[in-house]
C-alpha cells in the first residue's frame, strides 16, 4: 500500500510538474474568459454600430413602417426617385430599399428589393420583411373593410403544458436544462478519458523508452505501478478540472462585475430585433422560469451525482487501463496508431448515440448502448436525467463492474509481458500469446 | 546456511519456447558467483525470475533459507542489462523515490544518498535532470540507486557496459568491496576477462540449460588438458624436435621465442606427471621455460559452449 502512495504521489508530481501541464491549466481559463469577452465585444460593437437605410416607396403606402431604432435609422428619399437616390446612397449610407409602384395591394409585395455594397445584414432584412408582412396584411384588412383591431383580438398563442402521469410538470425549458446536464456530463467522462488515457499511454511509453521500467518493477509489481499511474494521473486530471472551475468561475465573476450593465444591455440589443417575439417571451417566461426551478428540483440530482461518481470512475480505469496495455505493448508512439482506433470507436460511437438518445431517452437503441459497457458511462449518463428505471442503471453498473475487473485484469497481463518487451512491434496475434505467458 | 540464493529445478517457457529448463544453482555468500552464457541463453530470464519480475512455471527458490517472497525485493538490489532513469526527473528526487520503493524511509535514504554521493563525488547533482548527464555520469547514479538499500544480494547484468575504463575500475572495486563488507553477487556477462578478475563461483547456461557450474578454480583444474608450455634452448631443434615427437604429442607454441629457443606445448603422456616430463627434457637440452597451460575463463566457455552442441 506504501509502494502504491508512493508511485501514485510520483506519477501526481510528474505530471503536474510538467511544463505542458502548468501551461495548459493557466492558460485554458484565461483562454475561454478572453473568447468570451471578445463575443461581448463584438456583440457590443454589433449593437453600437448605426445603420442607415434610405428607402423610396414609390406606392406611397409603407413609409409609416419605417420608424427609428437603436440601431436603424431611416431616410426617405422617395421624392428624389429611384435612381438619383441609388446614386447619393453609394458610398454613402447602408443600403437602399425600393418599393415599386403598383396598381394593387395583391401586387405590393412584389418587386421590393434591398441594394446594398455587400450582402445586407439577414436579421435586418428579416426584421424589414415583418415589418412589411405586417403593414400589407393591414392594409389589405383594411381594404376588406374588416376592423384590423377586431381581428387582432383573434390571434392567440397555444402553450401546451406538458405534465407526466406522475403528476410532475415538465416544460421545454426543463428538457433543455436535462440534455444539458446529461451531455455535459457524458462530454465530460469524453474528454477525461481522451486527455488522461492518452497521458497515461505516454508515461508508460516514456518509462519504457527511457528503460527504468525494470529498476521499478524488480522492487514493485507491475500491476501496482499500473495503478499507480492510472490513479497518478487521475488525480492530476481532477486538480486540473478544479482548477479550471475554480479560475473560470472567479473570471466570470469579475467580468460580470465590470462589464456587467453593458453586457447585460447587449443581450437586450439582440432581443431587440423582434420585439413582438421578446413580449411573447417575457409573458410566457414568468411561469416558464418558475418551472425551470421546479424542474431543477426535480431533476434526479443524487441519482445523477452518484452515477456520475461511479461511471466516471469505471469509464476511466476501463479505458485508461486499456490505454496502459497499449503504452506497453509498443515502443514509440507513433505505433500505437493500430492500436487506438478500436479503443476511440467505442468513445465516440457513445457520443454520437448519445446526442441521438437526447432526442429518445428510453428508445431501443438508448438502452442498448446505456447497458453496453464500454459506452455506458456516457450514454447512461445522458439518459439519467431523463430518468431511467433503476433496473436498468443497476444492470448498466453490475456490467460496468465486471467489464472492468476483466480489461484491468487483461491489461495488467499484456502491461506486465509488453513493459519488458523490446524491439518487436506487435500484433494482435503477439498480445494474445502475452496473455497465455 | 552458507548459501544466500539457491534456484533449484526452475523452468519458464514463453508459449512453446523455453527459456529456462530446470535449471538450479547455489549461490555461496560473500562470494561473487559469475552467470555466464551466450547471448539469448536464459541468464535475463533467470535474473528476472529472481527478482520476481516473472514468475517460473516449476521450481523452488530460497533467499537465505527462505522460500522467495514478495517483501525479499528489500533484499535484493538489480542493476539490469537494460536500464535508465527518468530522463525528466532531478537525480536526488528520483534516488529518493527508488530508494523508498526499495523500503528504506525518507531520511533513512537520504542519509545513505548523502554517503554514496559523496564517496562518488557527485554530491552537486542533486539537482540536476538525468537528461543534464552524460551516460557515463547517468551510470554512477544507477550504481548507487542499485546498492543503496544495502541489499544481501546484489545482482548486476552486465554492469561495465557504457562505463569507460576508469569508470569500470572504480565500479570493479565498489563491487569488491561490497562482497568484502558481505554482500554476496550475481554477475551476469558475457565478457570474459572480467569473470577472471571478479568470479569466485560460475555457472554457465546455454540454451536454457545449465551445462556448468561450481568454484571456478575447481573448473579450471577440471578443464584442464594437462598441456605445458616450455622453451629448450638447442642448437639442432630440428633433431630435438623430431626426439621429442616420438614421446610425446607436440605442437608449435603462438607466444614469442628467443632465437635459439624451441617453444612447445606439450601434452602429457597418460599416467605420467610433470615431473616425469621435465625429467626427459633436462636430458635432451636445457630448459629455461615451463609452464602449465592453465585455461582461461573464455576457453572454458567456448568449449563448453562448444561440446553443448
Amino acid at each position: 500500500m506504501d509502494k502504491l502512495k508512493l508511485i501514485i504521489k510520483r506519477e501526481f508530481l510528474a505530471k503536474v510538474k510538467n511544463k505542458s501541464f502548468i501551461i495548459m491549466t493557466i492558460l485554458s481559463p484565461l483562454l475561454m474568459v478572453g473568447l468570451m469577452m471578445l463575443i461581448i465585444f463584438l456583440n457590443q460593437k454589433n449593437s453600437e454600430e448605426v445603420r442607415t437605410v434610405v428607402f423610396v416607396d414609390e406606392s406611397n403606402l409603407l413609409a409609416s413602417v419605417f420608424t427609428d431604432s437603436n440601431s436603424t435609422k431611416y431616410i426617405d428619399l422617395s421624392a428624389l426617385g429611384i435612381d438619383e437616390a441609388r446614386k447619393q446612397t453609394e458610398g454613402n449610407y447602408y443600403g437602399i430599399l425600393y418599393i415599386p409602384k403598383t396598381d394593387s395591394l395583391v401586387n405590393l409585395s412584389k418587386g421590393i428589393a434591398f441594394y446594398s455594397e455587400d450582402t445586407p445584414s439577414l436579421n435586418l432584412l428579416s426584421s424589414i420583411e415583418n415589418k412589411l408582412e405586417k403593414k400589407i396584411r393591414n392594409l389589405k384588412i383594411e381594404q376588406l373593410n374588416f376592423d384590423v383591431d377586431k381581428i387582432k383580438a383573434t390571434e392567440t398563442t397555444v402553450e401546451i403544458a406538458t405534465e407526466n402521469f406522475v403528476g410532475e410538470k415538465s416544460s421545454k425549458i426543463g428538457s433543455i436544462l436535462r440534455m444539458a446536464t446529461g451531455g455535459g456530463f457524458g462530454y465530460l467522462i469524453f474528454m477525461f478519458i481522451i486527455i488522461y488515457g492518452t497521458s497515461v499511454m505516454r508515461s508508460v511509453i516514456e518509462e519504457k523508452t527511457s528503460r527504468i521500467i525494470e529498476i521499478i518493477i524488480s522492487s514493485v509489481k507491475p500491476f501496482q505501478l499500473m495503478l499507480g499511474k492510472i490513479l497518478g494521473n487521475a488525480l492530476a486530471g481532477v486538480l486540473q478540472f478544479i482548477i479550471w472551475m475554480i479560475s473560470a468561475g472567479l473570471l466570470l465573476f469579475a467580468i460580470t462585475y465590470i462589464f456587467g450593465i453593458e453586457a447585460a444591455s447587449s443581450g437586450s440589443a439582440i432581443g431587440q430585433m423582434n420585439p413582438e417575439m421578446m413580449q411573447q417571451v417575457q409573458t410566457s417566461s414568468a411561469t416558464e422560469l418558475q418551472l425551470a426551478l421546479q424542474e431543477i428540483k426535480n431533476l434526479p440530482i443524487l441519482t445523477m451525482f452518484f452515477s456520475f461518481i461511479i461511471y466516471f470512475i469505471g469509464g476511466y480505469l476501463i479505458y485508461s487501463s486499456i490505454y496502459a496495455a497499449i503504452g506497453a505493448a509498443v515502443d514509440s508512439e507513433t505505433d500505437t496508431q493500430q492500436f487506438m482506433m478500436p479503443v476511440l470507436m467505442p468513445l465516440i460511437i457513445a457520443i454520437y448515440v448519445g446526442f441521438s438518445v437526447i432526442e429518445n431517452p428510453h428508445g431501443p437503441i438508448a438502452l442498448a448502448f446505456s447497458l453496453f459497457p464500454l459506452t455506458s458511462p456516457i450514454v447512461m449518463l445522458m439518459r439519467i436525467p431523463f430518468g431511467v428505471p433503476w433496473w436498468q442503471i443497476l444492470t448498466s453498473m453490475f456490467l460496468l463492474i465486471i467489464t472492468f475487473i476483466a480489461i484491468v485484469w487483461f491489461a495488467a497481463k499484456i502491461y506486465r509481458v509488453g513493459i519488458l518487451m523490446y524491439g518487436k512491434k506487435p500484433t494482435y496475434k503477439e498480445l494474445y500469446k502475452w496473455l497465455k505467458y | 546456511m552458507n548459501t544466500i540464493l539457491t534456484v533449484e529445478n526452475v523452468c519458464k517457457n514463453y508459449g512453446s519456447f523455453t527459456a529456462l529448463n530446470n535449471v538450479s544453482i547455489s549461490v555461496p555468500k560473500g562470494s561473487v558467483f559469475g552467470l555466464l552464457g551466450p547471448n539469448g541463453a536464459g541468464k535475463t530470464s533467470l535474473i528476472r525470475i529472481i527478482n520476481q519480475i516473472t514468475l517460473q512455471d516449476s521450481g523452488t527458490i530460497f533467499l537465505d533459507g527462505e522460500p522467495l517472497k514478495p517483501q525479499h525485493v528489500h533484499q535484493i538490489g538489480y542493476l539490469p542489462e537494460e536500464r535508465g532513469l527518468y530522463k525528466s526527473m532531478k537525480v536526488g528526487e528520483q534516488a529518493l523515490y527508488l530508494a523508498q520503493l526499495k523500503g528504506l524511509s525518507k531520511s533513512d535514504a537520504k542519509k545513505k544518498l548523502k554517503y554514496w554521493f559523496e564517496k562518488f563525488e557527485i554530491g552537486d547533482w542533486w539537482d540536476k535532470k538525468i537528461q543534464e548527464l552524460s551516460k557515463g555520469m547517468a551510470q554512477k547514479v544507477q550504481f548507487i540507486v542499485t546498492v543503496m538499500h544495502a541489499p544481501k544480494l546484489l545482482i548486476f547484468d552486465e554492469p561495465f557496459s557504457g562505463f569507460d575504463p576508469i569508470n569500470a575500475n572504480l565500479i570493479k572495486d565498489e563491487i569488491l568491496k561490497l562482497r568484502d563488507e558481505g554482500a554476496s553477487i550475481i554477475f551476469s556477462t558475457h565478457r570474459m576477462e572480467s569473470v577472471e578478475e571478479l568470479c569466485d563461483y560460475i555457472a554457465l547456461i546455454n540454451k536454457s540449460n545449465k551445462i556448468l557450474d561450481g568454484k571456478l578454480s575447481e573448473i579450471k583444474q577440471k578443464f584442464k588438458t594437462n598441456q605445458f608450455e616450455v622453451g629448450l634452448i638447442s642448437n639442432e631443434k630440428e633433431q630435438l624436435l623430431a626426439e621429442l615427437n616420438e614421446h610425446y604429442k607436440t605442437e608449435k607454441s603462438i607466444s614469442s621465442q628467443l632465437a635459439d629457443e624451441l617453444r612447445l606445448i606439450i601434452t602429457l603422456n597418460n599416467g605420467d606427471t610433470s615431473k616425469d616430463l621435465i625429467r626427459f627434457l633436462n636430458n635432451k637440452a636445457q630448459l629455461n621455460h615451463f609452464t602449465e597451460i592453465i585455461p582461461s575463463a573464455n576457453d572454458i566457455f567456448l568449449k563448453a559452449v562448444a561440446n553443448n552442441g
